[in-house]
């Protein structure tokens, strides 16, 4: 195992030389950094080529500047040195500086884009799987097929005209017609018939129940103009609350175990008796409060599930937390909610919140709530642009691994021997599916650091991907091997982690 | 590729094996007395979508190559890309669903006057032309790399797969935004400069097609480890074959449908790549014209003329769909394992099983609890193990 590690480190070491030198000379090669100079008529051109020249040190050859390169960006392995020098771009920006401020620009806008895609990208693989050859799967299939097809600048062009334009237009004056209304709670309604199966009456019953629940509430948010002042206020969250702790005790306990279902209510209604406490404390809130209260939450939620005792304490507590945390949730959207007027109204917003461009509206002064929706309302488009297509990857991998564990003969052992089917999905079938998607899921992560590079250029993020594209364009070599440092580095990195995972998670592969 | 290897003998029995039980008659004697390819040309027809993939990618080839020409032939459509002609109805399309009719710029035309059909009809078919040359390169290098590293092992393989190594951590994207603007150079004044100052798209597909063979080598080397190692092999070298004919003859036959599969599915996701290098201007450049460069250079027109930016994305949604399924039915066809190909045919089939199991015994409640879709009869492999769906890489997006 530990020469299994090192060898594999001294492997990548040599693999990152060539190619580092590779990328360098490439981009060295790959265009004429003084061309704007060339062209220019200002009588200041000579010079500026001059300075240009020495900034980037044209007179030596690519290959040996690469090693110049190399003698600076070796000092970075030493450590506590701080003595990096990655040198500096065509701006005279030292590439350490621009790096740290495009990371964090480019995480804030995949990470949320990916967490949730491979969430939902799952739980669809799952459900397909499930109802195989059924049309929710057709539909899906051909779906994720669509999704996969397309180009992401299109979907952004058209996310920016009608997500952000329609619907800024339509917050203006926020009133449903009853038709939109009815035809939106058709398409729920029919998506949610396809998705349970089972007999034709059950399915229509649930899909008329979707039909009627969807229509209703969008009318009674229009009636309220609930769009224009929104909230969720103590009996949502009670309902809402309700309806999850009964779907989270189904798939982690079974309706019979009925200690799992009373720890997920019972962390409910401590959430509910913690809603008006809290708001004072949530007025002052502070992103480490935030972290530590939901810490402090999901604590409670587990004790609440471990106070109820029974012969399967850890069923409980993982009911009690994960309620807790969903609960948790609702009280920090409804609180993001409740200030979402003061933003409407904001004189930096006037009325039109979701943006197309950049990550945060310049100048904006406000409390964490604001800035919070506004770093949303700024990342919901490129949020939605990446989920749409990536979503599809997830799905099929997720749909084919789980269509394999099911044919497994233990799968069928496990039904032979009574086990139900909730467990047999959630406990045998699913567990044993997750081996190959974390894998997947690992490469994705690792591949997250280089951002998404049209993403980031068509809404205007100056993140990795843009510094590297300004990098190639400006034939700066700096940038760019900035960039591809850190996506190589993190992307190996990560390839190790997938391997040495793969392998602790199935005891059958072994790595030498 | 119609030689009885072990391997399809050992799959003909298989399906015989698992057809048993269904006792259904039409699809048992699917694997009896046919050639693997004409097993495979028979799952690849029977498989739906990717019949109407294959027609609608045949439409558009043709339609895109008929209507502005290729080359030095003349196409059948009255105006070309460059052409500018007064606006018709302020560039409206003139297309009409009911009654069909086209009109004089049936997609419509730009700001100045250009017709959008014909610019269309252009960028897909250098979209297109990128697309194949992508396949053909970079298959070749794939397959070259992967079967001589898989086939000779020792150094050969250490050298061949550690310059995969290094070429596959470097993003595609990212590469092939590198190797582009290489390729479109045009300050040299050597013969390559005035070659691609001409054929600027057969450069870049070049140029990528060199940037994207590393999945498939490695792909091919895994598929050739496992064949070197099987009997038939031993056989031909013990009967005195050389090093080419068994690689020739008798192991790039039986991995040829992993190399079709994962070429189809790299150009699909080529043409999303080369779209994308074109919309950020490092693709095909503006003189000429792509998919990918028409959206860039009309998205922000889309309040005023949105059909500019409507059609391009359609034909590219469209090919990249069709080629697509295509895929997929090439993947069900040549997957061994596979053996529902036809989804409605295994449906009934498995009605039938779990109905005679239900009227046989009253043990079904224990062994099949009703989840209705699942295999719960366990006789029919159903799904392929290897990871459906687009895996294509999702290098061309990001």
């Amino acid at each position: 195992m530990v020469t299994y590690v090192v060898r594999r480190l001294i492997a990548a070491a040599f693999i990152l030389l060539g190619a580092s030198f590779l990328v360098y000379n490439l981009t060295a090669i790959s265009g004429d950094p003084l061309e704007e100079f060339r062209a220019s008529s200002a009588p200041n051109a000579a010079q500026l080529m001059q300075a240009r020249s020495e900034l980037l040190d044209l007179g030596t050859p690519a290959p040996i500047r690469y090693f110049k390169w190399l003698g600076g960006a070796a000092q970075c392995l030493v450590p506590f040195a701080a003595r990096c020098d990655l040198g500096k771009s065509i701006s005279g920006q030292p590439i350490t500086e621009a790096l740290g401020i495009a990371l964090v620009q480019t995480l804030t806008l995949v990470t949320a884009a990916t967490v949730l895609a491979i969430l939902m990208g799952i739980a669809l693989g799952i459900v397909t799987a499930l109802r195989q050859y059924s049309a929710l799967d057709y539909g899906v299939t051909f779906m994720a097929f669509l999704f996969f097809s397309l180009p992401i600048f299109w979907v952004a062009v058209l996310l920016k005209e009608y997500g952000a334009i329609g619907f800024n237009n339509f917050l203006r004056e926020p009133e449903i017609p009853w038709y939109v209304a009815a035809g939106i709670g058709a398409v729920v309604g029919l998506a949610a018939s396809m998705a349970v199966g089972g007999e034709p009456k059950r399915r229509a019953i649930i899909g008329g129940g979707g039909f009627a629940f969807v229509t209703a509430l969008l009318i009674l948010a229009s009636v309220t103009r609930w769009f224009r002042y929104p909230g969720l206020g103590l009996a949502v969250i009670l309902l809402a609350g309700v309806g999850l702790a009964f779907a989270v005790a189904v798939l982690v306990a079974g309706l019979n175990n009925r200690r799992a279902l009373y720890s997920g209510l019972a962390a409910v209604a401590v959430g509910l008796v913690a809603y008006f406490p809290v708001q004072g404390l949530l007025n002052l809130a502070t992103p480490l409060m935030i972290l530590i209260l939901g810490i402090l939450t999901v604590l409670v939620g587990i004790g609440v599930g471990w106070a109820f005792g029974g012969y399967d304490r850890g069923q409980n507590m993982r009911v009690g937390g994960i309620m807790a945390f969903l609960v948790g949730g609702m009280i920090v959207l409804d609180r993001f909610l409740q200030a979402w007027p003061a933003y409407f109204d904001n004189g930096k917003i006037r009325g039109r919140p979701i943006a197309t461009i950049g990550a945060q509206t310049p100048n904006l002064e406000g409390d964490f709530w604001i800035r919070g929706i506004d770093s949303f309302t700024h990342l919901i488009l490129p949020t939605v642009a990446l989920i749409l297509v990536s979503l599809a990857s997830y799905t099929r991998f997720t749909r084919s691994s789980m269509l394999e564990v099911m044919n497994m003969d233990y799968i069928r052992t496990a039904r032979a021997k009574g086990v139900s089917e909730r467990a047999v999905v959630m406990r045998h079938a699913f567990r044993n599916a997750l081996i190959p998607i974390a894998t997947v899921v690992a490469f994705d992560i690792g591949a997250l650091i280089g951002g998404a590079v049209i993403t980031e250029t068509v809404f205007g993020v100056r993140g990795m991907g843009f510094m590297f594209l300004d990098g190639i364009f400006h034939v700066d070599p700096n940038p760019v091997m900035g960039v591809f440092l850190c996506v190589a580095v993190t992307a190996m990195a990560f390839n190790l982690m997938a391997d040495l995972a793969y392998s602790a998670l199935d005891p059958r592969v072994r790595v030498k | 590729m119609s030689q009885p290897t072990p391997q399809n003998e050992l799959i003909a029995e298989r399906e015989i094996l698992a057809e048993r039980p269904a006792a259904v008659a039409p699809a048992a004697g699917e694997a009896r007395g046919l050639s693997q390819g004409q097993i495979v040309r028979r799952r690849f027809f029977g498989h739906t979508g990717a019949l109407i993939g294959l027609v609608a990618f045949g439409a558009i080839v043709l339609l895109s190559f008929t209507a502005v020409g290729w080359g030095p032939i003349p196409g059948w459509w009255r105006f070309n890309h460059e052409q500018v002609s007064p606006l018709v109805n302020d560039g409206q399309p003139t297309l009409t669903l009911w009654p069909l009719a086209g009109g004089e710029h049936p997609f419509g035309q730009d700001r100045i006057g250009r017709d959008l059909f014909a610019m269309t009809m252009r960028g897909t078919q250098q979209s297109i032309t990128v697309m194949f040359l992508i396949g053909l390169v970079a298959g070749f290098i794939g397959v070259v790399v992967g079967s001589l590293a898989g086939y000779f092992r020792g150094w050969m393989e250490t050298v061949l797969m550690r310059l995969t190594d290094v070429v596959i951590i470097i993003p595609a994207l990212l590469l092939a935004a590198v190797m582009s603007r290489t390729a479109g150079r045009r300050d040299e004044g050597s013969w390559f400069s005035s070659f691609a100052a001409d054929n600027g798209v057969v450069v870049l597909g070049i140029f990528l097609g060199l940037v994207l063979w590393v999945g498939l080598a490695r792909l091919v080397r895994g598929e050739f480890l496992t064949l070197r190692e099987r009997e038939f092999v031993d056989a031909a070298r013990i009967s005195g074959a050389s090093n080419l004919r068994i690689i020739f003859k008798h192991i790039l036959p039986n991995a040829v449908g992993v190399v079709i599969v994962n070429v189809t599915l790299t150009m699909s996701a080529a043409i999303l790549l080369e779209t994308a290098l074109s919309y950020l201007g490092v693709g095909v450049k503006a003189p000429d014209t792509s998919l990918g460069l028409l959206i860039s250079q009309n998205q922000e027109a889309f309040s005023t003329r949105p059909w500019l930016f409507w059609w391009p994305g359609l034909f590219i949604v469209l090919i990249c769909l069709s080629i697509n399924f295509i895929g997929d039915g090439l993947r069900d066809a040549f997957d061994p394992r596979q053996k529902k190909f036809n989804a409605k045919r295994a449906v009934a089939r498995e009605r039938s099983t779990t109905a005679g199991i239900a009227a046989a015994g009253a043990t079904t409640a224990v062994a099949a609890p009703g989840v209705a879709g699942t295999t719960a009869g366990g006789d029919t492999p159903a799904g392929s193990v290897t990871p459906e769906g687009p895996t294509g890489g999702p290098e061309g997006q990001g």
